[in-house]
């Protein structure tokens, strides 16, 4: 990863804007497709954030998703919060889990922190419904507000676009310095004197932090959420496989993986849904073994080899 | 209490067992495999299925289970994960793609397993009641943990008498060490890999004569043995069966005591425990 150029938040920003026009030339079932995509968007470029520089694959987005939409739903259904108090609450929340969860494992070898977020999701949804079962008494909640995927669409446009932005700004710091050279070799990171633990902590702290501010956004739109909804493990993949696909060197190449994969993903679904694993898998397949830089990363091998050979 | 501690120990027994298979893979083989869990559903799926539609037993399924997945674990490390190895620079970069590659193949294996037995993998083999200790727990676990304890011992003596199993041990302390002093290191990662494999489908043949598994079920035993293998010390098969214990009766006091929905958050509290005080795993030796 190399610094961000100012042409690149120029064009970055042209893009933005673009986006924003979306929910007026479509709606119905391309808007939809445009919510999802925004929200994949949001999840994949802050995953990239923190695993692009550090290589650390990172299975805690469901986790943090999960967080923000059930914070959402008990405080609107249980103690007739606002939706906006709500968003608030579970940034924190996401982002002091993340911290944590961080605190414990990233100061180790990244093995143990891929497996500690592997059945992340799944740990807080036992933890959840039992609290639920026991102590509260209700398992399903209500959120009803009067947002259309329109308010959605751009809330998560404004999400994608505050992690670019923030994303952008790191990677010109001496933060975004430190962790370029904690990619490259820990031990020398660590011998220069840069508190490594610390940086990939800061960095995964803005994870949750997002995470949970894309569900706490998506929950108006399921209206009614249950622990099983929120914290599926599917999603984690997605993310990765998204992200990858586009590749982790560059912070906007998600978008190119996020698109194309939510279209195939969306038609074999619909044609194949009991095939729809296997396709998954495949995706995992291709990404280790022919595109190991992602579609971006591949573009630029032969666009390096193209300008040495002329 | 005596009930949990049985009970407890019984299960861990193949607990051990799967964690042994896996730490075979990872501490020997250096492949981070995270596709483990499926390779136990597969057993179990092999036993459920010739038990209900041949009435095979499952202790014979386990003697046909092993050499399978023996041949199977051999193949995918030779044309899938070997190419990996050599591309690698360093073990971070090969932990990274083993763990995508292995999560591709377990999505696949989950994928065919729906195909072929999408429901509940539901049998009855030896539920009858007995009595250890004045506690009642079933024969066909008791079956299980002695079947464990044979394969596992038999495993640990192999590795600690034989001329191979030095070989195997050499190879899980350095790999560069052991090819200086004329280990095909290699060849040994790959049968490593393959018995470890094998082990843990065997591991699942057993687990499925009383425990009701799914196809989809797998994530949670990868994520079990893995807790073991690390509890334990990656590369310490003593540890393992160490940490098995003490997983398989935490476990058992969680779900009889407070909820059977907190099995997996107990492992994960056990888990957070061993990452705060003692990384290395309780009988590794410090992480270079």
């Amino acid at each position: 990863m190399r610094p961000a150029t100012w042409t690149e938040l120029v064009y970055a920003a042209i893009l933005v804007v673009l986006a924003a026009f979306w929910p007026f030339v479509t709606n119905g079932y391309w808007l939809g497709i445009g919510v999802d995509v925004m929200m994949y968007v949001a999840l994949a470029t802050s995953w990239i954030l923190f695993s692009g520089p550090t290589h650390y694959i990172s299975l805690a987005s469901a986790a943090f998703f999960g967080v923000g939409g059930f914070i959402v739903g008990t405080g609107m259904s249980d103690y007739d919060a606002s939706f906006w108090s709500m968003l608030a609450l579970s940034a924190v929340v996401g982002a002091a889990l993340a911290a944590l969860i961080g605190l414990a494992t990233l100061r180790l070898s990244g093995v143990y922190f891929v497996i500690f977020t592997l059945g992340l999701a799944e740990m807080i949804r036992n933890l959840v419904s039992w609290v639920q079962n026991n102590f509260l008494g209700s398992r399903g909640l209500y959120v009803l507000t009067d947002f259309t995927d329109t308010h959605l669409y751009w809330m998560l446009l404004v999400t994608s676009a505050a992690v670019y932005l923030l994303g952008w700004i790191i990677s010109r710091s001496r933060l975004g310095f430190a962790l370029r050279i904690i990619g490259g070799d820990e031990t020398v990171a660590r011998h220069v004197g840069i508190n490594t633990a610390m940086a990939k902590v800061i960095l995964f702290t803005t994870t949750g932090f997002f995470g949970a501010i894309v569900g706490a956004i998506i929950a108006p739109r399921w209206s009614y959420i249950e622990p099983n909804q929120v914290f599926s493990p599917q999603l984690s993949f997605f993310v990765v496989i998204m992200a990858l696909l586009g590749g982790s060197g560059r912070l906007w190449a998600p978008v190119v993986g996020v698109i194309p994969f939510l279209l195939i993903w969306n038609w074999v679904d619909a044609n194949f849904p009991s095939q729809s694993i296997l396709v998954l898998g495949l995706a995992f397949l291709l990404i280790v073994y022919v595109l190991p830089n992602g579609v971006v990363g591949r573009f630029e091998e032969l666009r390096a080899r193209i300008r040495r050979s002329s | 209490m005596i009930d949990i501690l049985i009970s407890g120990l019984l299960l861990s027994g193949t607990y051990a067992l799967v964690a042994m298979g896996l730490n075979l893979q990872y501490g020997v083989a250096r492949i981070m495999n995270l596709a483990n869990g499926e390779v136990l559903v597969l057993g179990a799926l092999a036993a459920f299925w010739l038990y209900t539609t041949s009435q095979i037993s499952p202790l014979l399924t386990v003697i046909l289970v092993g050499p399978i997945s023996f041949i199977g674990n051999w193949l995918i490390y030779t044309f899938l994960l070997s190419p990996l190895v050599r591309r690698s620079k360093t073990q971070g970069a090969l932990e990274v793609d083993s763990i995508l590659a292995t999560f591709g193949m377990s999505f696949i294996l989950i994928g065919v397993m729906v195909s072929i037995e999408g429901g509940f993998f539901a049998y009855k083999y030896l539920s009858e009641p007995i009595q250890i200790l004045g506690s009642t727990t079933s024969l066909n676990r008791l079956i299980a943990f002695l079947v464990a304890v044979l394969i596992g011992g038999g495993l640990y003596l192999w590795l600690n008498l034989s001329r191979p199993g030095v070989a195997v041990r050499a190879v899980a302390v350095s790999t560069e060490a052991s090819g200086l002093v004329g280990i095909n290191v290699p060849r040994v990662s790959a049968l490593t890999f393959a018995l470890g494999g094998a082990i843990t489908a065997v591991g699942g043949a057993l687990i499925s004569t009383f425990i009701t598994l799914d196809a989809s079920v797998g994530v949670v035993f990868t994520l079990k043995a893995l807790i073991i293998v690390i509890m334990g010390g990656v590369g310490e098969i003593r540890g393992s069966i160490v940490a098995a214990v003490i997983l398989g009766v935490v476990e058992t006091a969680v779900a009889t005591l407070v909820d059977p929905g907190l099995t997996l958050t107990s492992a994960y509290f056990i888990f957070i425990l061993i990452l705060l005080f003692r990384p290395q795993g309780l009988f590794g030796r410090r992480a270079t």
